[in-house]
């Protein structure tokens, strides 16, 4: 649609024009600002906090251990350096050689969310798998935060 | 031929003072829109509908997804 829309504004004399191709959805999956009746529904993005442990691929498991320990979770996010989501480390699968490589113990491929998922969807999601938390990504994978479903019901 | 854009570059257009405009049907710019954006849809586009932009700036438009 956009596409057209910008073909006939060229046409009808707009020199400089620019189709957003990604749209509105990529917009509101970067947790960016909106206007509208929607703009004050609780979503994902705004929720979530950015407390969680985070390690590299190269950490050692008795470092991140004690990240853990000193978090509000049960886990520590495995990022790259530009914080794009890699996987999870439990703290149950850590009673390992702490010498071991967060890589070498970790969970690839963590389910995520959307930063637009609205906040009640969310919780009831969460609810009926009986699940506490959600990690939260936008569309590039990097990690906004840890969304608490005790929080999503609460927004 | 309009130039497609991605957020870094529609983020330096807003930057720069260009405008927005939603091309999809009212109820859904109601809904939600991106800050400032006006909204004239795709089926009422004309010269005239346009004639609310100013032709000095850089117009970016956007619909839904690039579907």
């Amino acid at each position: 649609m956009s596409p057209r829309a910008a073909c006939r504004l060229e046409t009808v004399g707009f020199a400089e024009v620019y189709d957003y191709v990604p749209g509105k959805v990529d917009w509101l999956a970067h947790n960016l600002p909106i206007e509208g009746e929607n703009a004050d529904v609780p979503k994902a993005g705004r929720v979530a906090r950015n407390d969680v442990a985070r390690c590299a691929l190269t950490d050692r498991v008795g470092e991140v251990r004690e990240r853990i320990a000193r978090s509000p979770y049960r886990f520590a996010l495995v990022t790259t350096p530009g914080g794009v989501l890699l996987g999870r480390l439990r703290r149950s699968a850590l009673d390992c050689d702490p010498n071991l490589s967060a890589e070498e113990v970790m969970e690839s491929g963590p389910s995520t969310v959307r930063p637009d998922t609205p906040a009640a969807e969310l919780a009831k999601r969460l609810a009926d798998r009986e699940l506490r938390w959600a990690i939260v990504t936008n569309p590039e994978g990097r990690l906004v935060g840890v969304a608490s479903r005790e929080d999503l019901e609460r927004a | 031929m309009p130039t497609g854009i991605a957020l870094d570059g529609l983020q330096k257009l807003i930057a720069g003072g260009a405008q927005l405009v939603e091309v999809l049907p009212e109820g859904e710019y109601v809904e939600a829109h991106l800050p400032a954006a006006i909204n004239i849809p795709l089926k009422q586009l004309t010269v005239q509908t346009a004639g609310v932009l100013d032709r000095e700036r850089p117009v970016v438009v956007y619909c839904w997804d690039s579907l």
